[in-house]
Order: structure tokens, then C-alpha cells, then sequence
């Protein structure tokens, strides 16, 4: 009888990559499955415009369909498009770029900020990722190979970062800074003197700075602050703005990054090779909110300005203390008073009340003790949610005492 | 802005809203945002305050006719008088002056044919200075200031996102 040879590499099952496995599943995953079984729910957890997108927009899409613009554009977006968000630029913020180069469009801007940590994190290199902030920074930053290192910031502070928290934060191995104002989720933006001193730390340590800047236009208090006004910085900051938010366009899913030549043309190769191009369709539409979407972003702009003033106002007097937002559109109180960590809190009001709201802590361990509410919503949903916090605050404090 | 241009935007995509809730949206004092409501009811800025209704869902027997008509304008009057000798009629809805092929565009309303032909025979077209009319009834209507009247589905969104 012959013996059996037992083959030297024993095959193994395929798996799932270390990095991949241990991410944590977004605090955001975790709710939406919830909310999903409840029917009904007003819900201020939702991080789009309420608005649909403005039909000259839709119009020009349907344009583009109906005379064939269905093929591929350029890797880095129609130079039309490019032409166009360049003197969008130098139309309200004053600085340039060059189309030819200088420009990437993207799939959102979810993929711009996804390119640039792709681009120039090595393996062990750090990111400072400012917290609370939006949830896919930090992922993709592990994603590609990198360390995320958060600092906190508090609502005393405006949830603007402080100095000393900046410096403690930088190591030899530190490479970009991730910033977003305004605000997803505290609602914070910048003064130009608290961005000055920013981009000053950023010089200090020559750190790329990369800035989210899709909610820019969204600004309510004040002048609009983007990192592009610094010139001193140019060289060393990627900007990354969208449609999604400032004209409603988030199903079309474009974004766009602008940038010194040498990272923009980094970017454009791993996203010509994962991608090839942003939808041509939407390219169109977006082309047309350059060129005459103004009027309507104001519009709704001043919208979500009186919604923002009702809702802090009521938040308030409820006794739900909150920093008062200065941009996008998102509200982050405190809910500390309650005794209810920021899951708890969100998890029961949605049982009690069918109200949905998105625990702080979804952003980070710094958005504790907090819950973001989105204002994208109707006044009467804003109106009926805040009656329906106030019964759920009043019954719990009363039980408590 | 000055504050009664964002008193009547607020108001003029919703009257229902509140004085309070119209001062906390603007950032104003209560009072004062109160007041300049009532002023501007006063001065006849703010004309009033009505409900938008579907008729076709309302099942009102509604007959609408759009009238173009004709006139003869007079000295000294232009085609004031004769504009203000329509629009007293009550099943009158709007009237408007307008360039092009006739003068007045009228909006009248009735609850059958019958009542528009009436009005058209025995009341406009005998009035002096009236030189022709064309009636076109509304065979439905689409929006009406600025609201969207016909079914459109609401837009879908995912209750919760980052």
C-alpha cells in the first residue's frame, strides 16, 4: 500500500487583509441598521442637502444624455470643467490653478481625499486627523498604509484645534495635516487669524496640509476661510472641495482636488488606473453649477441659515448647551446634562421618540458626550424633532432627580 | 439684507410661521420683528395670507378660463379704467396688462361652463372700449405660484449618513 505524500504548503483558505479586518465598523454602519427597522423617523442624521439639486443642473445633465456625451473623459476630468472650476476659484476666493495640471476631478470628494493619502503616505508615516471629525479620514488613512494621530478639540475652544495640542502631535514620521472647516460633524469654521496660526504649524513642521473644504460656501457667520487664501502655503496644500453639499449633488458623486503639479499628477495615476474618470454625465452637470449655480447655492444657503438660528436657539433653551455652528450644516450639542453617553442618548431617543440623531462618538472619541443633528431637514421636521427632544430630555432628567 | 426682505422670504415660502419663530430665524428681537409685521399689514406690503389648494384633489367643481381681451385705451386713462371696471367682477382672478397682440390677460373663475360664457356674453365683451376677447379654458393645472400642483413622487434619502 503507498503511502500518501502530504503536499509541502498546505493551501489556505482566502482572507480578508489584517488592515482591512480591523477597522472599526463606522459608528454610522451601525446606527443606519438600526433607524432602518423603525418606520417613520424624523431624522437629523442625514449628512446631505434636503434640497434636490437644482433643476438647471438636472437639466443640463438630461441635455448631455440626450445629444451622446457618454463616452470617457480625460483622466483628470473635462477641460472644461477644469477651466471652469479654475475661474470659479479665482472668481470668489482670488487664487489660481492651472487646468492642465493643477486640477483633478474625482468621484466625490470622498475619492479626492482618498488619492492624496494613496499618493504620498509611506508605510508608517502619520496624519494628523483633527477630532471629532468626519469618519472616513482616519480609515483611509490606515488604508493606505499610514498611522492616523488624532487631536482632540473641545466645544470650549470652538472645536478648533489649540497649538500646543498641534505640536504635541507631530513626530519625525509626521506627513500631512487633515483639516475641515466648516465642520462635519461640530458645525465649527475658522477665523482667518485661527487659520493663520494653523498654517503657520504647518510651515513650522512642512507638513502637507489637506484641506476638506467641501462645505466652504456653507458658511454662515463671517467670511469664508479656505487654506487656498495663504500663499506662502500653496506649495505644500492639496484642496479638496465637492458638489455634493453647496449644490445638492450628492448622488453625482463629484469632487475635485486642486494642488501643486507634482501631487495632482500622482493622484491622477492611481486614479486613472482605479477609476479612469468621473462620470461624464455628471462632469456636465457639474459644469453647469459652476457656470450659473450662484443664485441657487445662496438660496439655500440663506435656508439653512434660518433653520441653523432655530435649532440652535431651541437646542438651547432646551438646555442642550451648543457651541453655536458657523457653517455646513450640522449642530453637535452637548448632552453631558442628560448623564447618557452619546450612544445611549441617540440609541433612546430613537426608541422613545423616533427621532434619529448620531452619537458623537461615531466621530470620534473627542465627539463623546455629544450628538450631531443635521439641520438639512424641513422646518416642520426640525420643529416637531425639537419637540420631541424636549419630552425625552424633560422625562429623563425628571427620573434622574 | 434688510430685515423686511428676510421677514417676507420667511413668510413668503411659509405664512404659517409664527412672529417668534420668524425672530428667531432672522436673530432679531421678538417684538420688533412683530411689529414690523404689522407694519408692513399696515402699509400694504403684506396683502394677506392664504392656502394653496389643489383643486383636483380638493374635488372642486372649478371651471378657470384665461381671457385675452382687446381694448380700446382712453385719454387721460390709458387702459386704467377700463382694467378697473373688470377686475370689481368677483369671479375675476387676476387681470393683467401686457404687451403684444391684445392688452388685458384675465384670470376668471366659475363653478360651470356656463357661468364663464355668461360673464364672457353678458358681462366683458359688452363693456365699452372692449373690442375683442379669446377665452382658453385651464385644462390643468401644473404650478401654480410656484407650488408644484400634479403628483411627483418624493425624493427617497437614506435615513442616516456620514
Amino acid at each position: 500500500m503507498k503511502t500518501q505524500t502530504v503536499p509541502s504548503i498546505v493551501p489556505q483558505k482566502p482572507r480578508v487583509n489584517a488592515r482591512v479586518r480591523d477597522l472599526p465598523p463606522s459608528g454610522i454602519r451601525k446606527f443606519f441598521d438600526l433607524v432602518a427597522t423603525k418606520p417613520g423617523v424624523i431624522s437629523l442624521g442625514v449628512g446631505e442637502p434636503d434640497f434636490v439639486t437644482p433643476w438647471h443642473i438636472c437639466e443640463a445633465g438630461i441635455h448631455a444624455l440626450e445629444v451622446g456625451r457618454t463616452s470617457y473623459t480625460s483622466n483628470l476630468g473635462l477641460m472644461e470643467l477644469r477651466e471652469e472650476a479654475a475661474a470659479f476659484y479665482e472668481r470668489n476666493y482670488h487664487y489660481q490653478y492651472d487646468p492642465a495640471g493643477e486640477i483633478l476631478i474625482t468621484v466625490g470628494g470622498s475619492e479626492a481625499i482618498d488619492l492624496v493619502f494613496r499618493s504620498v503616505l509611506e508605510r508608517g508615516d502619520e496624519a494628523i486627523v483633527i477630532d471629532p471629525s468626519f469618519v472616513s479620514y482616519a480609515p483611509l488613512v490606515t488604508l493606505a498604509g499610514g498611522e492616523p494621530v488624532r487631536v482632540p478639540t473641545e466645544p470650549e475652544r470652538g472645536f478648533v484645534p489649540r497649538r500646543a495640542d498641534l505640536e504635541r502631535a507631530v513626530t519625525p514620521q509626521t506627513r500631512m495635516l487633515v483639516l475641515n472647516y466648516p465642520n462635519n460633524p461640530t458645525g465649527a469654521a475658522l477665523t482667518r487669524e485661527q487659520a493663520a496660526a494653523i498654517v503657520d504649524f504647518a510651515l513650522g513642521h512642512h507638513l502637507l496640509v489637506v484641506s476638506d473644504e467641501l462645505y466652504l460656501q456653507l458658511t454662515y457667520d463671517g467670511e469664508e476661510v479656505s487654506f487656498g487664501a495663504f500663499p506662502e502655503l500653496r506649495e505644500q496644500l492639496i484642496l479638496i472641495h465637492g458638489f455634493s453639499k453647496s449644490w445638492a449633488m450628492t448622488g453625482w458623486r463629484l469632487g475635485i482636488a486642486l494642488g501643486p503639479g507634482e501631487f495632482i499628477d500622482a493622484m491622477m495615476k492611481v486614479h486613472q488606473y482605479s477609476i479612469m474618470c468621473a462620470p461624464t454625465l455628471a462632469q456636465y452637470g457639474a459644469l453647469e453649477a459652476l457656470k450659473h449655480g450662484d443664485e441657487e447655492v445662496e438660496r439655500m444657503r440663506k435656508e439653512y441659515d434660518a433653520r441653523r438660528r432655530f435649532i440652535t436657539h431651541h437646542l438651547n433653551r432646551i438646555g442642550l448647551s451648543c457651541v453655536p455652528p458657523k457653517g455646513a450644516f450640522y449642530i453637535f450639542p452637548s448632552i453631558r446634562s442628560t448623564g447618557m453617553s452619546s450612544e445611549e442618548f441617540a440609541t433612546r431617543l430613537l426608541e422613545e421618540e423616533n427621532v434619529a440623531v448620531i452619537p458623537g462618538s461615531a466621530f470620534g472619541d473627542a465627539g463623546e458626550g455629544h450628538v450631531r443633528c443635521s439641520y438639512a431637514a424641513s422646518l416642520e421636521q426640525i420643529r416637531e424633532a425639537v419637540i420631541r427632544i424636549e419630552r425625552f430630555v424633560t422625562r429623563n432628567r425628571a427620573a434622574d432627580s | 439684507m434688510p430685515l423686511r426682505s428676510k421677514i417676507l422670504e420667511i413668510l413668503q415660502r411659509d405664512a404659517r410661521i409664527t412672529p417668534t419663530e420668524v425672530a428667531v430665524m432672522v436673530g432679531e428681537d421678538e417684538k420688533k420683528v412683530t411689529e414690523l409685521i404689522r407694519h408692513m399689514e399696515k402699509d400694504g406690503i403684506i396683502l394677506g395670507y392664504k392656502t394653496i389648494v389643489n383643486p383636483e384633489r380638493a374635488m372642486e367643481e372649478k371651471v378657470s378660463c384665461l381671457i385675452e381681451v382687446s381694448v380700446q385705451p382712453e385719454r387721460g386713462y390709458g387702459f386704467d379704467k377700463i382694467a378697473e371696471r373688470i377686475l370689481h367682477f368677483p369671479e375675476v382672478q387676476s387681470v393683467f396688462l401686457v404687451s403684444g397682440g391684445y392688452d388685458l390677460l384675465i384670470l376668471i373663475e366659475g363653478k360651470t361652463m356656463r357661468d364663464i360664457a355668461n360673464f364672457v356674453i353678458e358681462k366683458l365683451s359688452v363693456l365699452p372700449n372692449v373690442r375683442s376677447t379669446a377665452s382658453h379654458f385651464l385644462l390643468k393645472k401644473y404650478k401654480e405660484m410656484g407650488t408644484i400642483l400634479v403628483e411627483h413622487t418624493e425624493r427617497e434619502r437614506i435615513p442616516v449618513s456620514p
